[in-house]
C-alpha cells in the first residue's frame, strides 16, 4: 500500500503493470472502465434471463420451465438489469467523464471509489448464487412485495437482502464521491452554470441516490428483521401492514427510475448539439427542468399503488402530481428538438442512438402518462402495458443513452475510432428489433395479459410470438455490439483529439486517448468559456 | 487560481445525509400509522370509548355488509352471524361473528379489520370488537364474538354501502 500511495503522488507515471493494476487502482479512468465492463457483463447475464423468459412465452402453454423458475428469471432479470447493468453503467460513465469535464485530476475520494466498485462483483455474485440454493433464487418480482418476500419466500432471500445492502452501499458511496468532486474539485474558474449537462444531471442524480438508496436499505433491513428476528413491520398479526412495505419501497422506487434516466438526459444533451452543429437550446432551462423532475420524483410514489385501496383524494393528488412531471420532461424534449431545428445534422452512430432516444423515450413517457391516470390504471395495472412502458423508458431510454455515450466517447477512452459502418448496421438492427420486441406488448397489456406469468390464454399467442422473435433478434444484436467495441479497442484506426468537429467540452482538449492523469493544473477561464455548452 | 481544500464540515454533511435517510425509512413506520388513523387510509377503522350522542337522522339508511377471511393455515372456521345490516348513522348496533376451532389444539389468532370504501373508514367507529385483543380458541369450541359499532353521521351522504371485513391471522404461541 505504501508504494501505491507514494507512486500516486508522482503524477507522471502510467498505470501499474499486470492484473493488480485493476484491483488496486484509484484512477477514475480505470475505475470507469471497470464499471463499464462489469455493467456490460451484467447486461449480457440479465439479457440471457430475458431470452429465457421470451423463449417460454413464445407459445402458450408450459414448454421449457417450471412456473417457479420462470418467476425466478423475471425477478433476477429485473434486479440484475436495474442494479447490475444500468446503474453501474451510469456510475462508470460518471467516473470516466465527470473529472475530465470539470477539469479535475481525479475523483474526490479515489480509495472509496475503488471500494465502491469492488463491492459490486461480490454483490452481483451473491445475488446470482441464489439460483443454486435450496428454494431457488428470489421469485417475488424485482419489487419484492411483502408478505411474498417475507413470510412466503425461501431462505435464499436473506442472501438477496445482503446483496441489495451491498449494492446500496456502492451506489451511495459513488454518489457521495460525485457530489464532492463536482462541488469541490472542479476547476476554480468554472461556475456552476458553466458545467456541462452530463455533470449537472449526475450531480442531481447523486442527490436522488443519497436520498433514495438508504430508504431501500431501510426496507430490506425491515424485511430481514421481520424474517429472522421477530419484528412485524409488514406482518398484520403483529400490528404491521404489508401496504407499508409498498409505501417504503416506492418512496425509494420512484426516485430510482429518475436515477436511471437523468444521466441519460445529460448524455443526449451532449450528443445532439454536436451533430446538429448548434449550441444546446435552453441550457439553463435544462438545468432547472432536471432539478424539478428530481424534486417531483419524491412526491409521486403512490401512483404505483392506485389499487391498494386509497381514498379518492389520495388518488387525485398522486395523479395530478404525476402529470406535473410531464411539464419539465416536455421542456427537455422540446429543447432537444429545438437544438436540432435547422441544424446541419449528420447521423453518425452516436447521433442515431441519441435521436432514437428522444423518439422512443417519448413514447415511453406517454405510456407513463396513461398509467398515471388513476381510473385508467385500474385496467392497466400489472399488465403487459406496464412492461412495455418501462422497457421503452429503460431500454430505449436509459440503455440507448448508454450505448450512445459509449460510441460518442469511445474515441476519447481508447484513442481509436470504432467501425462506423458496423456501428450503423448494429443501430438499425437494434432499433428495429427492439420495437418488434416491445411495441406489441402495449397491445397485449391493453387486451389484459398480466405480467409475470409463464403461460397465457390463446388470444395472446400472436403478439407474444412477434414479441419473442423481436426479442431474440434484439438479444443477438449485442453480439455485434461486443464485436464492435472489442474491434475498436484492438484494431481501431487512430482517432484525433476531437473526432467530432463541433463537440464541446474540456474532455476534447485532452490527448486523443485521454492521458492517465489529466488536468493536474486546472484549465483557464478562457478555455472553460470556449468549451462551455452555455453560450 | 488554486484548488480549494474540502472542509470537514462538508464531509460531515455529505455522509450524514444517507444516514438520516436510513433513519427516515424507519420513521415512515410511525408516520404511516398516524397518517392511516387520521385519514382512514388503507381502510383503518376508528375506535370510540363510550356511547357518544350523535345527531340522528332517522330517514338516512346505510347498508353494512360483513365479511370474513382467514389467512392460509388458520384452522378456525370464522364468519359473520348476519351477512348485512341496515343501520341509521349515529346509532349504535351490535352484531357478532362466530368462530369454531376444529382442531385438538389451542389456537391463537388476531383479527385485522378493513373497511371499504376507504372514505367511509374514518367514520366507522367500534366500541367493542374482538379485534381489539388476540383471541384464544380452545379445541372444538364454538364462540360468539361481539362487535358494537356506529357509523358517524358526518360521513359523506353519498355513501350508501359499507363493507367491513376481518382477516384472521394465526399467532404463534
Amino acid at each position: 500500500m505504501t508504494t501505491a500511495t507514494a507512486s500516486h503522488d508522482d503524477h507522471h507515471h502510467g498505470p501499474e503493470k499486470g492484473l493488480m493494476r485493476w484491483v488496486k487502482t484509484t484512477n477514475h479512468k480505470d475505475i470507469g472502465s471497470l464499471y463499464m465492463w462489469f455493467a456490460f457483463t451484467m447486461l449480457l447475464i440479465g439479457g440471457a434471463f430475458a431470452m429465457g423468459i421470451r423463449a417460454e412465452l413464445l407459445q402458450p402453454g408450459l414448454q421449457l420451465m417450471e412456473p417457479q423458475f420462470f418467476n425466478q428469471l423475471t425477478t433476477m432479470h429485473g434486479l440484475i438489469m436495474v442494479f447490475g447493468a444500468i446503474m453501474p453503467a451510469f456510475v462508470g460513465l460518471g467516473n470516466w467523464l465527470i473529472p475530465m469535464m470539470v477539469g479535475a485530476p481525479d475523483m474526490a475520494l479515489p480509495r472509496m471509489n475503488n471500494w465502491s466498485f469492488w463491492i459490486l462483483p461480490f454483490a452481483g455474485g451473491i445475488l446470482l448464487s441464489t439460483f443454486f440454493m435450496e428454494g431457488g433464487a428470489p421469485a417475488f418480482g424485482w419489487t419484492f412485495y411483502a408478505p411474498l418476500s417475507t413470510t412466503f419466500a425461501p431462505d435464499s432471500t436473506d442472501f438477496f437482502i445482503f446483496a441489495v445492502h451491498l449494492l446500496g452501499f456502492s451506489s451511495i458511496m459513488g454518489a457521495i464521491n460525485i457530489i464532492a468532486t463536482v462541488l469541490n474539485m472542479r476547476a476554480p474558474e468554472m461556475k456552476l452554470m458553466d458545467m456541462p449537462l452530463f455533470v449537472w444531471t449526475w450531480l442531481i442524480t447523486s442527490f436522488l441516490l443519497i436520498g433514495a438508496m438508504p430508504v431501500l436499505a431501510g426496507a430490506v433491513t425491515m424485511m430481514l428483521t421481520d424474517r429472522n428476528f421477530g419484528t412485524a413491520f409488514f406482518d398484520a398479526t403483529g400490528g404491521g401492514d404489508p401496504v407499508l412495505f409498498q409505501h417504503i419501497f416506492w418512496f425509494f422506487g420512484h426516485p430510482e427510475v429518475y436515477i436511471m434516466i437523468l444521466p441519460a438526459f445529460g448524455v443526449v444533451s451532449h450528443i445532439i448539439p454536436t451533430f446538429a452543429r448548434k449550441p444546446l437550446f435552453g441550457y439553463s432551462s435544462m438545468v432547472y427542468a432536471t432539478a424539478s423532475i428530481a424534486f417531483l420524483s419524491y412526491i409521486v410514489w403512490a401512483h404505483h399503488m392506485f389499487l391498494t385501496g386509497m381514498p379518492v383524494a389520495g388518488e387525485l393528488y398522486f395523479m395530478y402530481a404525476t402529470m406535473l412531471i410531464a411539464v419539465p420532461t416536455g421542456v427537455k424534449v422540446f429543447n432537444w428538438i429545438s437544438t436540432m431545428w435547422r441544424g446541419s445534422m449528420t447521423f453518425e452512430t452516436p447521433m442515431l442512438w441519441a435521436v432514437s432516444f428522444v423518439f422512443l423515450f417519448t413514447i415511453g413517457g406517454f405510456s407513463g402518462l396513461m398509467l398515471g391516470i388513476a381510473p385508467a390504471d385500474i385496467q392497466y395495472h400489472d399488465t403487459y402495458f406496464v412492461v412495455a412502458h418501462f422497457h421503452y423508458v429503460l431500454v430505449t431510454g436509459a440503455l440507448w443513452s448508454i450505448i450512445a455515450a459509449v460510441f460518442y466517447w469511445l474515441p476519447k477512452w481508447t484513442g481509436k475510432m470504432y467501425n462506423e459502418k458496423l456501428g450503423k448496421v448494429h443501430f438499425w438492427w437494434a432499433m428495429i428489433s427492439v420495437n418488434v420486441l416491445f411495441f406489441p406488448q402495449h397491445f397485449l397489456g391493453l387486451a389484459g395479459m398480466p405480467r409475470r406469468i409463464p403461460d397465457y390464454s390463446l388470444q395472446f399467442a400472436d403478439f407474444n410470438l412477434i414479441s419473442s422473435l423481436g426479442g431474440f433478434a434484439f438479444g443477438a444484436s449485442f453480439i455485434l455490439l461486443t464485436y464492435i467495441v472489442i474491434d475498436c479497442v484492438r484494431n481501431g484506426k487512430p482517432a484525433s483529439a476531437r473526432p467530432w468537429s463541433s463537440a464541446k467540452g474540456l474532455e476534447w482538449t485532452l490527448e486523443p486517448k485521454a492521458q492517465y492523469h489529466s488536468f493536474n493544473t486546472p484549465p483557464s477561464r478562457a478555455l472553460i468559456e470556449a468549451e462551455s455548452q452555455n453560450s | 487560481m488554486e484548488r480549494k481544500e474540502i472542509t470537514k464540515g462538508f464531509w460531515i454533511k455529505l455522509f450524514s445525509a444517507p444516514i438520516l435517510m436510513f433513519a427516515f425509512a424507519y420513521a415512515m413506520v410511525p408516520i404511516y400509522d398516524v397518517f392511516c388513523e387520521i385519514t382512514g387510509f388503507n381502510g383503518t377503522t376508528g375506535r370510540v370509548d363510550s356511547e357518544q350522542q350523535y345527531v340522528v337522522d332517522e330517514n338516512r339508511k346505510v347498508d353494512v355488509s360483513f365479511f370474513a377471511m382467514t389467512m392460509g393455515g388458520f384452522p378456525v372456521q370464522f364468519g359473520p352471524k348476519v351477512s348485512s345490516m341496515e343501520v341509521i348513522p349515529g346509532k349504535f348496533y351490535t352484531t357478532s361473528y362466530i368462530a369454531k376451532n376444529n382442531t385438538d389444539e389451542v389456537v391463537m389468532g388476531q383479527a385485522i379489520p378493513s373497511v371499504a370504501p376507504t372514505d367511509a373508514a374514518l367514520y366507522f367507529k367500534k366500541l367493542e370488537c374482538f379485534c381489539f385483543n388476540k383471541q384464544v380458541f380452545k379445541p372444538h369450541e364454538e364462540v360468539e364474538m361481539t362487535l358494537r359499532f356506529v357509523v358517524e353521521p358526518e360521513m359523506d351522504e353519498r355513501i350508501k354501502d359499507i363493507s367491513l371485513s376481518y382477516n384472521f391471522f394465526k399467532l404463534e404461541s
